[in-house]
């Protein structure tokens, strides 16, 4: 029954992947206007003057202009005015969750590498649960990864804490990596495009802000469509209704690939009924 | 008596520019810059942790330069690896780089700069410090203003933008002697304070003619940020 339901689901997909060309050519027109709109800035260019707007992130104020700081997108709002980095590396901020590798095991910790400026530190208290402080390997041995949460920022180093939900060892999956100013990107709008990966390809996925990723399916087909998903986000990220560009493709990627898939899944499990 | 270039340049005539950024994938930030057959190439790394650690500065970020001629971008092959020459550039570099960035945004941290130059035909640093410049706002390191750079000389008794080679070892002769009569003056200029952040010479030249080559040299400069943002924004619309 509920393959016969999964069929239905695939052929409607189908359906709608034929329809929507139309919608496409009106769609990229769209993209055309809107890209318009967003002007690229460098460090030192004057993005507006007057008193009544407020300089915001990567800009500063000088007498009566605001001037760019970094090299991004402008973005203007009513009042303040952005510049949105276009590239460059991690720069961590107190409650980022990012996924790191664990490099270094101390008497009351482990060093991670978060690829952050600055070293990160996991203490000891602030991981959940009883450790054995004997031997702390254990819990994270060396190369485990791990998803964290970045506790506080001090001038020599970073605290990590895993005392919150979600936060744990990563096993098996696969781990990739991206620019981190596209992370924005790849999560969307209260996870959006995340969210339309994980239906569409049905791994389980986790963005960590420092630009690693961590993604886990049900096989290894799977995970490689959902790289090759963020991979096509991070090559063209300010594009409009990328969201649905990236279902379209998804969709189309699933249609060519599935009944192969099917064929296989169902020979296998009959014999194992039998037995 | 006006000098007469041997490419037939005017004065203030600079040679084809040519400038790309994103050249290294790698890299956090890079950057191409030539001034006809002056080529250099430039990688960014960092912000990124400080070792040794004795080298640390609490309060900013360390800018570690590193020039270098690649030994075939000579005439003479180079012997590869630092020398007098180049460590006096990567030092001049770091400190007409510094003023255009804002370091103290991260303490004990160290942002490094790699210079290559492919291919030499005089005004090396200039590319070089142009092209690290287009590579460290590529490598979205705050910075308040652009750094362009150029070098403006004395040749004879005129005055000439980016001196090639041939031009820097102009000699004049006289009792039967060869005297050199070319004066190289390097300058880096801030895009939007248009501050002097770097100039160097050895040779000879009177307040007058120095007043006079500042000038141009800020004239040629706005050309150079011209062809710097261009550049940045190009691979800014992809």
């Amino acid at each position: 029954m509920i393959e016969k339901k999964k069929k239905e689901k695939i052929e409607k997909k189908k359906e709608d992947s034929v329809e929507r060309p139309k919608k496409k050519e009106e769609k990229e027109k769209k993209v055309k206007i809107e890209r318009k709109k967003r002007e690229v800035v460098v460090p030192g260019e004057i993005l507006v003057s007057g008193p009544e707007f407020l300089p915001g992130e990567n800009t500063r104020r000088e007498e009566k202009d605001i001037i760019a700081t970094k090299f991004g997108l402008l973005e203007k709002g009513d009042k303040i005015v952005k510049v949105i980095p276009l590239s460059g590396t991690f720069i961590p901020r107190a409650g980022n969750t990012v996924i790191g590798q664990i490099t270094d095991i101390s008497f009351n910790g482990w060093m991670v590498d978060i690829q952050a400026p600055k070293g990160a530190f996991l203490s000891v208290a602030d991981c959940p649960g009883y450790i054995n402080k004997k031997n702390l390997s254990e819990h994270h041995n060396f190369r485990d990864m791990i998803v964290t949460k970045i506790r506080s920022i001090k001038s020599k180093g970073i605290d990590l804490t895993m005392k919150e939900r979600g936060l744990r060892t990563l096993e098996g999956g696969m781990i990739i990596r991206i620019n981190p100013t596209r992370v924005p990107r790849v999560i969307g709008r209260a996870g959006s495009m995340v969210n339309t990966i994980k239906d569409g390809t049905g791994c389980s996925i986790i963005v960590g802000q420092n630009g690693i990723i961590w993604i886990k399916g049900r096989s290894v087909e799977d995970e490689i469509l959902a790289r090759k998903a963020i991979n096509l986000i991070v090559e063209k990220p300010f594009t409009d209704g990328l969201t649905e560009k990236i279902k379209d493709f998804l969709v189309k990627y699933k249609s060519k690939e599935k009944p192969k898939e099917k064929k296989k899944e169902i020979k296998e499990e009959k014999p194992k009924k039998k037995k | 008596m006006t000098y007469k270039r041997p490419d037939g340049r005017k004065p203030d005539e600079t040679r084809k520019i040519e400038a790309k950024v994103g050249v290294i994938k790698r890299a956090d930030g890079s950057a191409m810059f030539s001034f006809g057959n002056s080529k250099a190439i430039v990688a960014v790394y960092g912000p990124r942790k400080l070792h040794p650690q004795h080298l640390q500065d609490p309060e900013k970020c360390l800018l570690r330069c590193y020039y270098d001629l690649i030994s075939f971008s000579v005439a003479e092959r180079k012997r590869p690896g630092p020398s007098r020459r180049s460590t006096e550039v990567s030092y001049v570099t770091a400190n007409a780089l510094k003023k255009a960035l804002k370091l103290e945004s991260f303490p004990n941290s160290v942002i490094d700069v790699y210079i290559f130059i492919v291919e030499a035909d005089a005004s090396t640093r200039c590319s070089g410090i142009n092209a690290a410049s287009m590579a460290l706002a590529h490598a979205g390191i705050p910075m308040t203003e652009l750094v362009s750079s150029i070098s403006i000389g004395k040749i004879g008794d005129s005055i000439v933008a980016d001196l090639t080679k041939e031009e820097e070892d102009y000699c004049i002769k006289k009792d039967g002697k060869e005297i050199k009569a070319a004066t190289d003056i390097p300058f880096a200029f801030l895009s939007g304070s248009e501050k002097i952040s770097l100039m160097q010479l050895d040779g000879k030249v009177n307040v007058d003619d120095l007043k006079e080559a500042i000038a141009l040299g800020k004239k040629m400069s706005k050309k150079i940020i011209d062809i710097q943002k261009q550049a940045l924004k190009k691979i800014g619309e992809e």
